[in-house]
């Protein structure tokens, strides 16, 4: 302020350019200690990481070379010929009978362990909403329990299970449930604090109790949403349940766990390409779904 | 409110559905249940989560979560590997990012349909795009470590493959929503084609740009905690040999120490979002 009112008498566009010069000099230094510090981590993320230019190098190739092999010998002239004949595509899909099974088991797994979740996050969501949990213990200790749930990643739950019940898709249902439970949770109680408060007085002024309030006053305003995060949730699931069989939780990708180890090549593309056709499939069937709720609620 | 002071059949006239106990409506009341119920059955048989098996399992779970608050010996764990372990993951999902980013800034230019005009050329990049995206981060971490041995450069390279397809999918949504009204005042200004791109359409798209990447490092972070349990370097790699040999107390810590970097991850990313793109962008 000292300098503008000392030069105010004097030359404006002097002013102006000084000011200019300082702003753009700050500037200048700031993006400059941007890119010092920017370098230092990548200089430390490069050592600590092992990306070097030899390393990538020596591997590039080698990844190239290992998704080739995975990929089948298809002999046109052989393509649709029968299990035997070495180049079609039965050939290359001889066991998919184990694979529909296995396929079939993967989706379940994401269809229960969504259910599952979705109980588990649904008795606890109300009690971890800020405006409806009747007392402060009760929303501290069941919002922290929904995050804790949800911050810790499925397949180290996985882990945890497969020592305790066992190898197989049951320890994987349970450590998706529970990482479910935690994500959609969270999700529930912040509808739930949007809530309209008016239905729950009134159901408070009949005589019901917090579980009624809960039942008759909350879940008729916020069901539709926590439906439709149910379903964002089961397509999130089909992917985790294909890959929770990678620590023995079951499903198709244990099989690709035991295929890629014993580099089974021509297998390893054959249950990918599976995994990819679910997933894209779930995906283009849910968007349709959500395509034909949302021009029906246009109409309404 | 309406029905306070009418009598039964008033009542009954007025809400029939209420009282209709035909066997049709109860069916059809009680269906859904009876199907969902039937459900929960056939899945307990096909998972085989029989009651014996539950009860054992949580008399071990039990032994897991006792072992996992009592810390033995904790003066003498590795803590130079764990500690490493996780600067590992942060830089795998720093450099992951930082690659993926770079290559997904021509593809997701590639993919803009108000870039590319032919659609063929287009929907070829799109569907290459899918399919980086479509196989998930693990599965090609798996790979890698098969190809490339194990170590953080496969975490690194599963990161970049899978990140490039979805940054380039979300950077090709920012490019074709790039707002044209500020092209037209540059051009008006007599900008030839670059100085068009340069002073019209990149203002617009950095930001975007950096702060999905940031995101998205954010997310990698997540990510690249896990990677590590097929042995793609990191954390996860601490995490899975310490629950192989049963030190649930170390796995306890490493656990909670995943969960105070991310949030901290969280927290400085927001932060840097906040000050330097503007919460507008997001």
């Amino acid at each position: 302020m000292a300098t503008m009112s000392a030069t105010a008498a004097g030359d404006p566009v002097a002013t102006f350019e000084r000011h200019y010069a300082e702003v753009t000099t700050q500037r200048r230094r700031r993006s400059l200690l941007f890119w010092a510090i920017f370098l230092v981590v990548l200089g430390v993320a490069i050592d600590v990481s092992t990306f070097f230019p030899e390393r990538l190098a020596e591997g590039l190739p080698k990844i190239g070379g290992y998704l080739y092999d995975t990929l089948p010998v298809l002999r046109p002239e052989h393509l649709f010929a029968d299990v035997e004949t070495e180049g079609s595509l039965a050939y290359w899909y001889f066991n998919l009978p184990k694979y529909a099974g296995l396929l079939f088991t993967t989706i379940n797994m994401a269809l229960f362990s969504t259910l599952l979740g979705a109980i588990g996050a649904l008795l606890l969501c109300f009690a971890a909403s800020r405006n409806l949990a009747p007392n402060w213990w009760i929303f501290t200790i069941s919002r922290r329990f929904l995050e804790f749930c949800r911050a810790v990643p499925e397949i180290v739950f996985a882990l945890i299970f497969v020592y305790a019940f066992g190898i197989g898709p049951a320890a994987g249902v349970l450590a998706i449930a529970i990482h479910s439970a935690g994500a959609l949770g969270k999700l529930f109680s912040e509808v739930n604090e949007n809530v309209d408060h008016g239905a729950l007085d009134g159901v408070r002024a009949a005589g019901g109790n917090w579980f009624e309030e809960m039942r008759y006053g909350v879940l008729p305003q916020v069901w539709p949403n926590f439906l439709s995060y149910i379903w964002m949730r089961l397509e999130i699931n089909i992917r985790a349940s294909s890959i929770i069989g990678f620590v023995g939780g079951g499903g198709i990708g244990q099989e690709l766990h035991y295929v890629i180890s014993f580099n089974y090549y021509e297998e390893v593309s054959a249950i990918v390409i599976l995994i990819v056709l679910t997933v894209t499939c779930t995906d283009l069937i849910s968007e349709r779904l959500r395509h034909r709720a949302i021009g029906r609620e246009n109409l309404v | 409110m309406s029905t306070a002071g009418l009598g039964d059949d008033a009542v009954h006239a007025r809400f029939p559905e209420l009282f209709d106990d035909r066997l049709g409506t109860r069916v059809k009341r009680w269906a859904p249940w009876l199907i969902g119920i039937a459900y929960v059955v056939f899945c307990i048989w096909l998972f085989d989560l029989s009651l014996a098996k539950l009860i054992t399992g949580l008399d071990r779970m039990w032994i897991v979560v006792r072992s996992m608050i009592v810390w033995n010996d904790f003066w003498t764990w590795d803590f130079a590997g764990i500690f490493n372990g996780l600067f590992e993951t942060l830089a795998m999902a720093f450099m992951g990012t930082l690659i993926a980013s770079i290559l997904a800034v021509p593809l997701g230019f590639l993919a803009a349909a108000n870039v590319v005009r032919v659609g063929l050329f287009r929907h070829a990049v799109r569907r290459v795009l899918d399919v980086l995206r479509g196989v998930d981060q693990l599965i090609w971490a798996l790979m890698y470590v098969r190809a490339v041995g194990l170590g953080p450069l496969a975490g690194v390279l599963a990161i970049v493959t899978s990140d490039t397809g979805t940054l380039a999918k979300v950077y090709s949504e920012a490019v074709e929503n790039v707002d044209k009204k500020q092209l037209d005042g540059v051009r008006a200004t007599g900008a030839g084609t670059l100085q068009l791109y340069r002073f019209g359409a990149l203002p617009q798209i950095t930001p975007v740009f950096l702060s999905l990447s940031l995101y998205f490092f954010e997310s990698n972070t997540r990510s690249a905690t896990i990677l590590g349990i097929v042995g793609a370097g990191g954390i996860g790699l601490q995490l899975s040999e310490r629950m192989r040999a049963n030190l649930w107390d170390q796995t306890a810590f490493i656990i909670l120490l995943i969960l105070i970097t991310v949030a901290l991850i969280d927290h400085l990313s927001r932060l840097i979002r906040e000050r330097f793109i503007g919460r507008r962008s997001l």
